[in-house]
This record gives C-alpha cells, structure tokens and sequence, in this order.
C-alpha cells in the first residue's frame, strides 16, 4: 500500500517544495574547515585520507575495468588457468598497505593527542543535556540558563503544521538562548546528561562528545580571535522523540563583548 | 490414526512428505533453506517499507507524514529486520541449501535442530512486529538499544528482548548445525583446504555467531533486569554505567557486522571464478584473510563509540585496530581483481551483482578507512556519512552478495533458468538506484545532517530528495525479484545441470533436477579434485 501512495504523493510534495526554497544545497558537499585549529586539523587529516582513498581507488578500480574490458570472452579472451598464485604480488599487496596506514595513523594520532589536551583552558562551562534542549552553567561567574529550540521554528515543525520551514531563518539551527563564549579563549566544556545520553556537536569547532548521565565528560573549543559571529550544530545521539528538536548556538563575541553580555546576564540573575 | 501415518511413513523411507507437513515438520536442508529464503525475502519487503516511510517523510523539510516517535521506530525496526530477519536468515537458508551440496554431504548434521531453529523466526517477528500495535508503539531508541533510552520504551521493551532472545537461540542453533555439518560431514576426500570459499566463510561467519550471540543475549537481559527487576547495570545512581552497555554492546556488534558480510565474501568467490573462467586467486590467502579479518572483529568494537569519552591510549589502541582491517580486506579485493585478470569473463547476472558488489563495498571500505581516524571520526560520528557508509557495504555488500548467490544457484534449486534479460534489468536498475540513494548521504553527513532525525535545516534539502528518489526507485525494483523467481520456478526453460559453463564445484556435479536427498554416497575423491580444480 506505502509503494502504491508514493508516486502520487512525490509528485505533490514535490510541486510545493521545489518553488520556495530559499537557496539551494547543492554545494554542501564536503566537511567545513571551521573556526578553531582543531576543525582545521581534522579537516586537513579528512582530506589527506579522502585523498589516499581515491588514489588507491583509482588504481584498484583501474585494474578492474582494464580487466572487465580486455578480458572478455566475447572479444576472444581465454582464460590463463594457471594464473592462481604469486608470493611476491601478495606479500607486497599486503606490506603496501600496511605503510599506507602507519603513515596515516602518525597524524592522526598527533591531532588526537592534540584534542585530549585539555590543560590550561580559561572558561569552565557545565553543559547538561536533557530531553530535549540544553542547559549551560558558568561555573565560575554564577550565570546559568536553559537553551531550547526557537519559537518559530518549534511550531513549524509540528506535524502538518503548514507552515513552510523555508520561511523559518535558520529552521532546527536556532534557539532562545545561544550559548555566549569568548573569542581567542580555551573553552573548557563539563558535559553530562539529565536523562539520556546527548551529544553535543558543534562542526565549526571540531567537538563532538557524549553527553551521559551520571557521569562528567570533558571537551575544549579555542575560537581564532577573529572569527567571532553565531555557530550552529545539533544534537547527535538519538535521544528520544525530540532528539531532532535541540540543536546547539554558540554566540562567539570579542573579549570586551562577551565580559558585558557577562555582566549584564549577572544584574538579571 | 497419527500412529498408522508414522508408520506408513517410515515403510517409504525416501518419501517426501505433502502438503503443509513438507514445511512444518521439514527436516530436509533442501526445503529448510527455502523457508529461510523466503523468509529473508518476506521480512526484506516489510523492512523495506519501513525504509520507504523513512525516505517519504525525509523527501522535504518540516514533518507531513509521521510523528517523530513512529520515525524513531521506523529506523528502530527497519534495522532489526534487515540485520535478523532478511541477512542473517537468507544467510543461513544459503548455508542450508549449498553446504550440503557443496561439501557432499547428504543433509544438514542436525535435521530436526534445523528445523527449529527455522520455526523459531516465525515467532520472533511475529513478536517484534505486534510491537507496533502496543501501547506506546514499537522500539524508538534505535536498533543499538542504548540505556537509558531504550529503557524509556513502553510495553514494546520485553518484548523486543524476548524477540531477541528468539533470534539469538535460532542463529545460535543455526551456527551450531553449520559447524558440525561442515566438521563431520564433509565427503572423506574434502580436506579443509579444499573446501569452496562459500564454505570456509560459513564456517568462519558461524563461530563469530557462536561467540557473540550469547554476548547480545547477555546485554539485553541486564537492560530487562535493570527496567523490572531493580538493578543497576547501566544506571550511573545506582553504581552502574550506562557506557558499560555499549562496549558489551558492540563487542557483540561488530563481530556481527561481519556475520552478515563474511558469507558474502564467500559467494563472491565462488561467482568472480566461475565467470572468468579460472580458478579463485589465491585461495589459501583468501581463507587466511578471512580468519583475521572474524579475529580483528572482536579488537575493534569501541570504533563505534569514540565519542563516549575514552582514554587517549584507548582510543589509539581502537584506531590502529580498526586501520588493520583494511589489510586483509584490501588482499579480498586484490584477489579477486587479479582472479578477473588473463580471465575470460561473461556478464550473466550472478556476475554483475558480484561485480557491483567489487565496486561498491570497496566504496563502502574507503568510508570505513575515513571512519576509522579518530579525530575525523569526531565530525563524522552519528551522521549520515556514517548511514551511507553502512548502507554501502550492508546493501552493496551483503544484499547484492545474497542476489548474486541466489541467480547462481537458483537453476541448480529449480532446476529451470530465470529470465537473465529481466534479471539484468534488476540488476542495473538496483545498481543505479542504490547510488542514488546512498551517494548524496555522503554529502548530508560532511555537511553536518545528524542521523536518526525525521525533520532537519532547509540547506539539506536538495540532497535529501535526491536521495529519496533513489529509495523509491531502488525499492520498487526489488519487486523484480521475487517476480523472477517465481517466474522460473513456474516456467522457466529447463538448465543443464552444470548451469554456468565456467561453474566448478561439487553442486555442479549432480543432476538437475536435484534428487530430494542428494550425496547418500559420498562423492568419490576424483569429483572432489574436479571440483576443487575450477
């Protein structure tokens, strides 16, 4: 019954989605480099091993075709059936590789250790996941707030609510209260969750980590002093039915400005 | 009046029981390995709807289609059924079908073991279908069941683990029933190392189920104990660790990742050889592979979980583990490329989806490669570059390795050709479709798409129809297949018995149409070196 309906329904959803769409996502095809050298270096190891994979995929899949095309039978090609073993192609077949990845894991591993280094951080702040939104605490400066899913945004999404979320800016990526950080600072993150097991992902900055109840997971972000502006991310592990509906705004301001929004969410508090 | 049937029944010993006793009481491998078929083909299409519900409500941004909760339980189910109820059960009615044949043995060891551990599937999906009919609707946390969610689930919770614990005790049975056919029942002229690779890969693939089935069996009676019985396994307030369950978790996982592919690697090399017309490239090496890639199995689970906040040297030690796979699997994939050189190839249909799968779980494997460094796993972790990169070695791989095994051998089973024009139109039509449905993912995760959401930001939308697209299109051609078959069952022209003129092997030695009991005498040793020769 589902396969008989889709046809028909392609067709409608189709003809009111394709005209309003603001901008079109063709272009989003690869991993973004980011704000932090963290995102940098892990966009930079992406490539390298995207690039190592079409290599040897171009000469594997090469040697296929050549043989796929060659060696058919109805261009008269017989089969050589003594052709069954060779020491020396599969020992180096099996070295080869091996150099490959050894040569791969060497920055991988410094970038990871890179990651787990999470001394000397300037700003502590607690972030608790629960279903569904987030909550941020500044341990060190009495400031706390909860963080849901937009206004708009959470009434467009409804079930058949009619309301087009190419008219929403920035539909499932914004919310009431962004997280506020500092540019040019070493973010310390304490993450844990109320209920079920979160993640708090911010592509930007290169952080994704779980966020588990009853226990306390640590993260680091250290924006580039000059990249202040909104970042955007969601949460990444199922967490129940909203799991869709708690996306992440961090709010990366100057020094100065982050210390007066500070003071100011101080006097409100 | 039971009493006399049993006893006219045993008067004819090598009569074949009618009706519906052939299937109930069956103990032939034979008619055994057709229900798990077609079983496998049943739950295909029911998890394959599910899919296309996925796809429907994902074609646009904004929900018109289902509440996020059915959602989650679409993903929930359609993971289940396709990993328990269409691989794993084709996997074993492939097994109980070939082995015999292939090993020249007369039966499954175990004949009445078989038959349960078929009767038990039915139950089980039974069981884990009527969850969406009960109050709170079917399991949402995902196929991974991880706490605390999935104990968050409603009455649908016991009964997804007792649906599981039915599952387990089948592949369990099932894996028990290959070993000792395999072991014990081999023609005495069948050394180990003259086995066909189907068979080495099944009996590798069964020792993997032995091993972790019981561990899954393990993990979701803790999750029962913890829901009903007060325990605290995976509840942090009570000493517990919910983390804990996902390393138990995917200890079973990963191996069974490879249950679902391993025996695909078997029948790749047995249909790459036939169609070139020369013997497998390095067989021994290709036994050799397989064996480190089922041992590395169990040394690389926590690569699925990087982001639960492990030690530095932890997740070194899972990266460098993980990296090793790409060894032996790249020797796989070199083998059978070089099996294809100075060969003398034809494009039937076993053979094009044995050369898709070439391409395409290669494809699946370099992904896997990218998973693998940790630091880029970061970004990657809980995306749709990890659905694609699944789904390209789980439909690719595993699915069109059991399309490829069943248009092999199933002129040898009917005795009768398929439709090889129709069959190559499922072909080319499954092969494109399937990239157009996976290849965008790719794009979705890297651009920053979460997996496992029915809604998400407009900027995704274009790949996301694109992708849609191809689900609606790849699943409507599956129809083909079971269209096919029935087709040459019904009608198809007769086939030799040796229904591939490149075909070695053991099951190409008998006649067609098969005997229903088959090797009563063993096969002598001079048809098992024929067969072995290629």
């Amino acid at each position: 019954m589902i396969r008989k309906t889709i046809l028909p329904l392609l067709a409608l959803a189709y003809s009111f989605a394709a005209p309003a769409q603001a901008e079109s996502g063709w272009h989003l095809l690869n991993m973004r480099q980011g704000v932090t050298e963290i995102s940098r270096r892990i966009y930079d190891l992406h490539m390298l091993i995207f690039w190592v994979c079409v290599v040897i995929a171009v000469i594997v899949f090469a040697f296929m075709i050549w043989s796929l095309v060659v060696f058919r039978k109805s261009k008269g090609a017989v089969a050589d059936t003594t052709l069954v073993h060779n020491t020396k192609v599969e020992i180096a077949w099996t070295v080869v590789p091996v150099l490959i990845l050894v040569a791969m894991a060497v920055p991988a591993a410094r970038t990871l250790v890179a990651i787990e280094d999470t001394r000397d951080t300037g700003l502590t702040i607690k972030v608790t996941g629960f279903q569904w939104g987030w909550h941020y605490d500044y341990l060190d400066d009495n400031v706390s707030f909860y963080s849901r899913l937009s206004r708009d945004a959470d009434a467009a999404r409804r079930l058949m609510s009619g309301v087009d979320p190419n008219t929403i800016p920035n539909y499932l990526l914004d919310v009431d209260h962004p997280l506020v950080v500092p540019a040019g600072v070493k973010v310390r993150l304490l993450l844990t969750g109320a209920d079920v097991i979160h993640a708090w992902w911010m592509p930007d900055f290169g952080v994704k980590k779980d966020a588990i109840p009853g226990f306390v997971n640590e993260a680091w972000f250290q924006v580039d002093a000059d990249k202040t502006g909104v970042y955007r991310g969601q949460c990444a592990e199922l967490c129940g039915r909203d799991h869709a509906f708690m996306p992440i705004v961090v709010d990366v301001k100057s020094q100065e400005d982050f210390n007066a929004w500070l003071k100011r969410e101080q006097n409100h508090g | 009046m039971v009493d006399h049937a049993a006893t006219a029944h045993d008067a004819h010993h090598d009569h074949k029981p009618h009706g519906w006793r052939r299937w109930v009481y069956a103990t032939n491998h034979k008619d055994i390995g057709t229900m798990y078929l077609v079983f496998a083909g049943l739950m295909f299409f029911v998890g394959g709807a599910m899919a296309m519900v996925i796809r429907l409500e994902l074609f646009k941004p904004g929900l018109q289609f289902v509440d996020p909760q059915f959602f989650n339980s679409m993903t929930t189910m359609h993971a289940l059924l396709m990993i328990f109820g269409a691989v794993m059960p084709a996997w074993t009615g492939l097994a109980n079908w070939q082995i015999p044949l292939m090993v020249g043995a007369p039966d499954m060891a175990l004949p009445r073991l078989n038959n349960f551990s078929f009767w038990i599937l039915p139950f089980a999906f039974t069981i884990l279908l009527s969850t969406l009919f009960v109050p709170g609707g079917g399991p949402a946390g995902g196929w991974t069941l991880y706490p605390p969610l999935s104990l968050q689930g409603g009455d649908s919770f016991p009964m997804v683990i007792f649906a599981i614990h039915l599952m387990g005790a089948s592949s369990i049975l099932g894996a028990i029933n290959v070993i000792v056919t395999i072991l014990n029942m081999r023609a005495p002229g069948m050394g180990l190392l003259r086995m066909p690779l189907f068979v080495w890969s099944w009996l590798i693939t069964a020792y993997l189920l032995i091993a972790v089935m019981p561990v899954l069996a393990g993990a979701v009676t803790m999750l029962l104990t913890d829901h009903f019985f007060g325990t605290t396994f995976f509840t942090a307030a009570g000493g517990g660790d919910p983390v804990m369950f996902q390393h138990i978790f995917w200890f079973f996982g990963h191996p069974e990742v490879y249950i679902l592919i391993l025996p695909a690697f078997g029948i790749v090399s047995e249909i790459i050889p036939a169609f070139s017309r020369k013997p497998i490239f390095g067989y021994e090496t290709m036994v050799y592979a397989i064996a480190s890639i089922a041992f590395l199995s169990f040394i690389v689970w926590a690569h699925h979980m990087f982001t639960v906040g492990m030690p530095l040297a932890g997740q070194l030690f899972f990266m460098l583990s993980t990296m090793l796979i790409a060894v032996p699997t790249g020797v796989k994939v070199f083998n059978w490329s070089t099996t294809m050189w100075k060969g003398s190839l034809t494009f039937e249909p076993p053979m094009l989806f044995a050369l898709a799968f070439l391409f395409l779980f290669s494809i699946g494997g370099f992904s896997g490669l990218m998973l693998a460094i940790v630091p880029a796993d970061f970004q990657y972790q809980d995306t749709y570059f990890v659905v694609a990169h699944f789904h390209y070695v789980l439909v690719p791989g595993a699915i069109f390795g059991i399309m490829a095994g069943v248009y092999y051998w199933l002129p040898k089973w009917t005795s009768r050709m398929y439709d090889q024009t129709l069959a190559k139109w499922h072909f080319w039509l499954s092969a494109i479709f399937v990239n157009v449905l996976f290849f965008p993912q790719h794009f979705l995760g890297l651009a920053g798409m979460p997996r496992r959401i029915p809604d998400y930001a407009v900027q995704f939308t274009d790949w996301n129809m694109i992708s849609s697209i191809g689900a609606f299109g790849f699943g409507l051609s599956q129809l083909l297949f079971p269209y096919i078959i029935w087709k040459c069952a019904r009608a198809g022209q007769p086939a030799e018995a040796r229904a591939w003129d490149g075909a070695h092997g053991l099951e190409w030695e008998l006649p067609s149409p098969l005997p229903y009991h088959t090797w009563e005498t063993a096969p002598s040793d001079a048809l098992i070196a024929k067969g072995a020769e290629h």
